[in-house]
């Protein structure tokens, strides 16, 4: 098993609340996979200790096999690890070509420039000198996801892309995603929405209380499997 | 009534230069630096021993010298001082520049003695402008105005249209956002207080020329670059330039009506804009 991206008894805490107990997660190259679990679980957690946000340490998180655990962010992006955060975060004082361009900061080579995330996103275009928090939260969406890609990234980290949105708005989002992985990239989803989640993805994670309660195949788990795992009606199995 | 007001026009171009360097720290990283008059007066006194070093006639080349150190003073103090007092805590950074402060004036006192100096710039100081039968406008005052103008532009052009003025404005609304963008916070600060070092040196510079300086003039200018800043609110610098202008009408007038009263008319202007209207008279746009 050639792992992309992989975390080994991943600990977490804010300062002393621990809010991950020991997380085993792999990622191949490729793939889509969904990360799913209540308010809570650590799912937004594990996403900013993968992207450096918070402090792991070194060997828990191995990427294209060294450790990055503990790099400051800007390294990790540097080297090929881009997340589009919860909430999206956009910069307000910039527009939205400002904040796409944020994105390209690594300078790495890659399929994503200017031009081609205007094709996939072409109301970006049109508004692309308004301030980016004066769009909808869907296109504000775009900007954030696109801002991300900017960095061309081998995996992309999504924490909540249908966070506040309609569904047919969500729906548009996620029409993206073909295209993005269409060109190798590996994508991982936090996601609220367990069917959405089960529906674009090869495999998941279900997070509870900061463990993994249940992880397998999108396709193969059990509406029953998930949401025993999800709500944690018995003792957690981790 | 005129005069007056052009008289205050003109003031205010050199306190726009003062805050200048103030706004920009501020509005980059929210960091007050207590020293900025300290700062200015530093600046006019390294012109003033470059000058009595080379023995130059005319002041120019000296301070188109200092421009550069001052970038890599701003850079240096930002990278191995300032960056530390950075939080949510804006105590850390007040209480740090405080000190940066007293040494400074402590240092040029040690220096350059408590006697007030000038830069010498020749007929330059005394040249005017005649306009109409009665008025005449200085020629060193019109050369700060327009100085002033042309930074207050240079430095707006620089924040909205370029890619070193999107990391600031980056940086500024995000720091971590924009860290995980790949951007390192600490290095765009220290270009910032560069940028405002600079900023800092021509103003001292041009306050040497136009008047005295001595080591204890600082805190003064602090006020000064300080209630500019207040009375323009945050939006731009535009606003800086318009509220340094406010500052200097307002003080001329104060002079007109008695010679005591310019800058305590001044800080009435400060008192009456932070009562009615706190955030500044152009706040932020967007």
């Amino acid at each position: 098993m050639n792992a992309l991206l992989d975390t080994h008894g991943l600990q977490a805490f804010y300062g002393d609340a621990q809010a991950l107990f020991g997380i085993d997660f792999t990622l191949s190259a490729g793939e889509l996979v969904a990360i799913i679990g209540a308010n809570g679980a650590g799912k937004s957690t594990f996403l900013k200790s993968l992207t450096g946000l918070l402090r792991a340490p070194s060997d828990a998180i191995r990427f294209k096999g060294e450790s990055i655990g503990g790099l400051p962010p800007g390294e990790i992006v540097r080297r090929g690890l881009a997340m589009v955060p919860e909430g999206r975060r956009l910069f307000p004082s910039l527009s939205v070509e400002e904040n796409l361009l944020m994105g390209a900061t690594p300078r790495r080579a890659g399929p994503w420039n200017l031009q081609r995330l205007y094709g996939l996103f072409p109301i970006l275009a049109e508004k692309r000198r308004q301030p980016a928090t004066s769009l909808s939260g869907g296109q504000q969406q775009m900007v954030a996801l696109g801002r991300a890609l900017m960095s061309n990234p081998e995996v992309l980290l999504c924490d909540e892309l249908s966070l506040g949105l309609a569904p047919v708005v969500i729906r548009e989002i996620y029409a993206a995603m073909p295209a993005i992985t269409g060109e190798g990239m590996t994508v991982v989803i936090v996601e609220q929405d367990v069917r959405m989640a089960r529906q674009v993805s090869q495999r998941v994670y279900c997070f509870q209380d900061g463990r993994v309660s249940l992880t397998g195949r999108s396709d193969e788990l059990t509406p029953e499997q998930i949401s025993q795992a999800y709500f944690g009606i018995e003792e957690s199995h981790a | 009534m005129l005069e007056t007001l052009l008289q205050g026009v003109l003031l205010g171009g050199l306190y726009t230069l003062f805050a200048l360097g103030q706004s920009l720290m501020f509005g980059v990283m929210r960091l007050t630096n207590t020293a900025q008059g300290d700062f200015i007066i530093l600046g006019a006194f390294a012109v003033i021993a470059g000058v009595s070093m080379t023995g130059a006639s005319v002041p120019w080349g000296v301070v188109l010298a200092v421009l550069p150190l001052a970038f890599g003073f701003g850079y240096l103090l930002q990278r191995h001082v300032l960056n530390g007092t950075l939080g949510k805590d804006p105590l850390p950074s007040l209480v740090v520049t405080f000190g940066l402060s007293i040494v400074i004036q402590n240092l040029l006192l040690e220096l350059f003695s408590a006697d007030p100096r000038a830069i010498e710039v020749g007929a330059l100081a005394t040249a005017s402008v005649p306009l109409g039968d009665t008025l005449a406008l200085g020629a060193l005052p019109l050369v700060i105005l327009a100085v002033a103008v042309t930074a207050t532009g240079a430095m707006q052009w620089m924040f909205t249209r370029t890619p070193l003025g999107r990391t600031f404005r980056a940086v500024s609304d995000d720091r971590e956002i924009a860290e995980l963008m790949g951007l390192k916070a600490k290095q765009v600060y220290a270009l910032a207080t560069g940028i405002a070092f600079v900023l800092i040196a021509i103003a001292g510079a041009l306050q040497g020329m136009r008047t005295t300086v001595s080591p204890s003039d600082g805190p003064l200018l602090l006020l000064f670059a300080f209630e500019a800043v207040i009375i323009g609110g945050m939006g731009s610098f535009w606003g800086t330039l318009a509220g340094a202008m406010i500052l200097g009408i307002a003080q001329q007038i104060g002079f007109r009506i008695d010679p005591g009263w310019g800058i305590w008319f001044g800080h009435l202007v400060f008192l009456a804009v932070l009562v009615l209207r706190p955030q500044g008279l152009f706040p932020k746009t967007r």
